[in-house]
């Protein structure tokens, strides 16, 4: 009965009421020993597998991460070969066209060259062919102008004469 | 017994009636009559609410044990990694195996803190028989342990080496005071920050029943709240950390 009343009409700390002390220890006890029960046997346990789990799984996805990322450079130094390759292909096909148009063309100036040749050829012969004739036309028409000439004068003179004048007359 | 009190203190005179103490009083839950060391009290009830909590953040917050965690689970890991982070870096790695108890004891406490800030709530926490029980724990595990682990070396511990040989004896008589005022200091320290936070904002809730200062001691009696809330937290963390502490005093002696 002692435990009954001191705090209520005293006003003084409850903390110092010795009488609660038996039951406030015996409680604390039961409740501490079954927080470690709980933490010992379930929680802990528990979270440090969820915790080693997270970082297992953080681990091997850093690893694949770092595995695609060597991928992907893999990739691109790849892609860029792949550049590089066709780059100078097209320089190669380019070049290459350039050569056969070149060749293209230097066997077409020639040709050209040689036809223009050929009739360069013939006209100078044609010319040639008319200047003989306009020479020919020219010692004729000497001939008989000068055999006139001389039958004017009152003399007569044989043709051969008269063109071996004329001949030599043209030469000179 | 409830209603005789408010009898004594309504004779105490009309108007201002200050009573910041009764919400300590430990008290059967169920009824009236002494308190047994059996009796559930309102003590016991709320130390039983606090394992339910515990029992609820990490046991039922981790039962889906998510690789990406929910809102409580990572509440309860938060908590894991706390404690268990300050008991490896103060203790060492074999303090590690004793993180469990630790564990235990800043999760009571700190719930117990937490659940006695709701109203009407029993705070097992500013009670000197609670802390002293857990302080006296530590107190003599500690040094148990550390007489174990070390033999007689373990006394190394009051002998500063690093000091000047005369001042060593001084040195060691203070060492010892404080090694024994330690459990003292560890208890008080909880159970009066707890008390006094209480006591302060009912004290201002026994203003409020007049309407001209009512105003004012709602604001005070928020504040005094919100710093509670940081108090309730921060007593907790003392308490464990110095356990730490102690701890490492066991484990690792030499200065």
């Amino acid at each position: 009965m002692a435990t009954q009343t001191p705090a209520a009409s005293a006003p003084g700390m409850p903390q110092l009421d010795f009488s609660t002390f038996g039951n406030q220890i015996f409680w604390l006890v039961v409740a501490l020993v079954a927080i470690y029960f709980v933490l010992s046997r379930m929680a802990l346990p528990r979270i440090a597998s969820v915790l080693a789990e997270r970082q297992g799984t953080i681990t091997s996805d850093i690893a694949a991460a770092e595995d695609l990322k060597a991928k992907a450079l893999d990739a691109e130094a790849a892609y860029e070969k792949a550049l590089v390759d066709a780059r100078a292909e097209a320089h190669r096909i380019v070049a290459e066209a350039k050569a056969e148009i070149q060749a293209d063309l230097d066997a077409a100036i020639a040709k050209a060259d040689a036809e223009i040749a050929a009739k360069s050829a013939e006209s100078e012969k044609e010319i040639s062919a008319i200047r003989a004739g306009a020479m020919d036309a020219v010692k004729d028409v000497a001939k008989s102008t000068a055999k006139e000439i001389v039958a004017a004068m009152g003399a007569t003179a044989d043709a051969r004469s008269i063109t071996a004048a004329v001949n030599a007359r043209l030469k000179g | 017994m409830a209603t005789e009190a408010k009898d004594a203190h309504a004779a105490e005179g009309g108007g201002l009636v200050f009573h910041p103490m009764d919400q300590f009083k430990v008290e059967p839950f169920f009824g009236d009559g002494p308190i047994a060391w059996y009796t559930l009290t309102n003590a016991a009830v709320w130390m039983g609410v606090a394992v339910l909590a515990i029992f609820a953040l990490l046991v039922l917050g981790t039962a889906r044990r998510a690789v990406v965690p929910g809102r409580i689970q990572s509440i309860g890991e938060l908590a894991y990694g706390f404690i268990y982070k300050m008991v490896e870096d103060i203790c060492g790695k074999d303090g590690v195996k004793y993180f469990p108890y630790i564990m235990t004891l800043f999760m009571f406490i700190v719930f117990a803190n937490f659940l006695g800030l709701l109203p009407m709530a029993f705070t097992p926490t500013s009670h000197i028989a609670v802390t002293a029980v857990m302080a006296f724990a530590v107190f003599f595990a500690v040094t148990i342990l550390g007489f174990v682990k070390n033999g007689a070396s373990f006394l190394s511990l009051f002998w500063v080496s690093s000091a000047p040989l005369p001042l060593r004896p001084v040195l060691a008589l203070i060492e010892i005071i404080s090694y024994f005022v330690r459990p003292v200091s560890h208890s008080i320290r909880l159970a009066g920050n707890m008390m006094a936070g209480h006591a302060v904002i009912k004290v201002f809730a026994g203003f409020a029943a007049i309407a001209a200062i009512a105003p004012l001691s709602v604001v005070a009696i928020t504040a005094m709240y919100g710093l509670e809330v940081l108090v309730s937290f921060i007593q907790a963390y003392v308490f464990t950390i110095l356990t730490c502490v102690y701890l490492k005093d066991a484990l690792h002696p030499h200065h």
